[in-house]
């Protein structure tokens, strides 16, 4: 999440601005930042093909949640699932739309990409600032092999509210009861130890600049910035690197089929090679849309990018959602209705 | 003859009194547009404070005065605090007056005192020119620059202090460069402009006959700016330097980039804070409506009312220099 305040409030205008015109052609959302990469990849396409634009402002899941409840755009999209009550409250419904995976990354002299393994409780320890030194003996006891030296870790965290941290505070809480019982998982929580930085690449570039950091983003921007990434022992007790298979196996071990408004968290799921910090973003649409058109033009612009956009997802390094739980997503998509009628099936196909 | 002069006469009455009543008229159109004006400005400001007050409502009726003294920051209890942003703000103004008054005062010293006249419209630009620079500008390069070198070469000097008994406290070493240090060292250098250039003008201000008969008693330079040229400008002083306060007070970006964005006061001067600008800027985004957001708007309340007492202040210190 790269804005404030400003960026916010520009994207309000700005979309406000856009439904007023008659740009109806393209189709508006906002929010999740994750994804936006993906977004952008997709629309080129969807518009060479069929003429119609995509204005995706990527100011945050928090905001695009605003934004949709406002119906200043036509969908948002958030890295955190929105619970059953919020979601009947406004008249929302969510479906996922890409996965991925978030790293931690580090700094730490003398370690190379890929020397360091970490598991959950010592995660939670560090980011609890109850560990901190990188020879503390909970970290050497994962990496016997490795040296590590005697410096202070600088633990960086987002400072803005972000999906990211609702996945990784998730997962601490997980492995770490203490963490789940004082500091809790959320978009923004109570950090005890650490820098806030502003964004994922806030957040890279400070742990880039900084001797002895640790940091978490989303893979993109690891791999991108070329940031030395560690290694997570997950909750079968393997050891995995972070890779798209890695992510592809814990999305695959998901309940999707058993979960109310497809409200699964993806951290820490079993399976020898599910990479256990994965995360999902999910698209939020009325199920009374005011614009029945616009809606439908969004639901066919998600099923063309469900159905021909696997392979720029795949090369951006994020999952796509495999077919038989696109098959459960478009059968929920009969409730988003207009009139009585379903406004997918209406206007497409 | 005397009808055509008659007829002449009245012609230029009526086409006099035309123009004067176009001319009335343009005045009062003027004297209303330029009302409208000032009335418009007293509107926002009214508007911005009544909204902010609305808007903080549900905070300011639930923790009340407690919000000010409070440090705990929490989203999941539900409990929104002030102190740890009201702390950053006014320790990092404070530690920007206590390095950019001396700076200031010496530039401005230097260019009324001792500059060689060729030298004057070089430095007074240049100083000038520091004013222009954006603020995210000053971000960026304190994020990039700044605070990596002062991690690598400054904090672990100051750090040895820390064998010093009570304020060896104050130089614990975070290990990072985003911290309330380098956040005040990027104020000071952004209010420099504006406290140099206010000196310098009020420094001119010392009759040349006090500086020139102070010389002409065989005082040094020294003596006479401290004997002279100070105790003559004293207020004027003072309100140029409340004006770089406010400055201070209120910037965002530059802090936001470098502070380090913690909820939690710490002795240290390295370790990361936060300042109120900073948290609203980080956090007004995402925050859920209810208590979370007017907390903030009540932030944005508290900031107001600090910077407007700072400003009366100078304000009315500048007014009573000039009266003296």
């Amino acid at each position: 999440m790269k804005t404030a305040l400003l960026a916010g409030a520009a994207a309000a205008v700005i979309s406000l601005a856009m439904s007023g015109a008659a740009l109806a052609a393209d189709i508006t959302g906002a929010g999740s930042t994750f994804i936006y990469p993906v977004f952008s990849k997709w629309a080129d396409a969807y518009k060479a093909k069929t003429g119609i634009g995509l204005n995706y402002q990527s100011i945050g899941s928090g905001a695009g949640i605003k934004q949709v409840e406002a119906k200043t755009v036509t969908f948002g999209a958030t890295d955190k699932p929105l619970s059953d009550a919020e979601l009947t409250k406004n008249g929302l419904v969510q479906f996922p739309m890409i996965q991925g995976g978030i790293v931690p990354i580090f700094n730490i002299d003398g370690v190379k990409p890929g020397g360091l393994v970490l598991d959950a409780p010592t995660l939670a320890g560090i980011y609890q600032g109850k560990i901190k030194k990188w020879d503390d003996a909970a970290i050497k006891a994962l990496n016997p092999s490795v040296t590590l030296p005697s410096a202070p870790i600088v633990v960086v965290h987002r400072a803005d509210g972000s999906g990211t941290t609702f996945n990784f505070t998730t997962y601490l809480g997980q492995g770490s009861q203490d963490w789940a019982d004082n500091i809790g998982a959320d978009t923004t929580v109570e950090w005890p130890a650490g820098v806030g930085a502003k964004g994922s690449d806030g957040v890279a570039n400070t742990v880039k600049q900084t001797a002895g950091a640790i940091g978490y983003v989303e893979f993109a921007y690891a791999a991108q910035n070329k940031l030395s990434y560690a290694d997570m022992k997950n909750a079968a007790g393997k050891t995995v690197e972070p890779s798209l298979d890695s992510f592809a196996a814990a999305a695959s071990s998901a309940d999707w089929k058993n979960a109310k408004n497809f409200n699964v968290v993806i951290t820490n799921q079993p399976g020898d090679n599910s990479w256990p910090i994965a995360a999902s973003t999910w698209v939020l649409i009325h199920t009374q849309p005011d614009d029945a058109a616009a809606a439908g033009e969004a639901l066919k612009f998600f099923d063309w990018a469900y159905r021909n956009g696997k392979d720029d997802a795949k090369g951006l390094d994020y999952v796509a959602i495999p077919d038989s739980v696109v098959t459960l997503i478009e059968a929920s998509w009969a409730n988003i209705t207009s009139g009585g009628k379903p406004v997918f099936a209406a206007s497409a196909m | 003859m005397a009808v055509t002069t008659s007829g002449t006469f009245d012609a230029s009455q009526t086409a006099m009194s035309a123009k004067a009543r176009q001319v009335i008229l343009q005045d009062r159109i003027f004297y209303y547009l330029a009302l409208a004006s000032a009335v418009l400005v007293v509107l926002v400001l009214v508007g911005v404070m009544v909204s902010l007050i609305v808007g903080a409502w549900p905070a300011l009726s639930h923790s009340g005065l407690s919000f000010l003294w409070t440090e705990r920051w929490s989203k999941k209890a539900q409990i929104f605090g002030a102190l740890a942003p009201i702390y950053g703000t006014i320790v990092t103004s404070v530690i920007a007056m206590i390095i950019g008054i001396p700076v200031s005062f010496g530039i401005a010293m230097f260019l009324t005192e001792l500059c060689p006249q060729p030298l004057r419209r070089p430095i007074g630009v240049a100083v000038e020119l520091l004013a222009g620079i954006p603020s995210i500008i000053y971000g960026l390069w304190g994020f990039f620059y700044l605070a990596p070198w002062l991690a690598a070469h400054f904090q672990p000097v100051f750090g040895a202090l820390v064998v010093i008994p009570v304020i060896g406290a104050l130089f614990v070493d975070s290990g990072s460069g985003l911290n309330l240090f380098t956040a005040s060292l990027i104020l000071a250098i952004m209010v420099l402009p504006f406290i140099t250039s206010i000196t310098r003008d009020v420094f001119q201000t010392v009759p040349t006959l006090l500086r020139e008969s102070a010389y002409g008693m065989g005082m040094t330079t020294w003596e006479v700016v401290r004997s002279i040229v100070i105790p003559y400008s004293r207020v004027g002083l003072v309100g140029g330097v409340m004006l770089g306060l406010g400055r201070a007070l209120g910037e965002t970006m530059a802090v936001t980039f470098v502070i380090g964005n913690s909820h939690n006061i710490s002795a240290s001067l390295f370790d990361p804070a936060t300042t109120i600008s900073a948290t609203i800027a980080n956090e007004f985004a995402e925050a859920d409506p209810g208590l979370f957001t007017a907390s903030l708007l009540e932030l944005g309340l508290v900031l107001s009312i600090i910077t407007f007492i700072v400003l009366a202040l100078a304000k009315w210190l500048l007014v009573r220099g000039e009266i003296k």
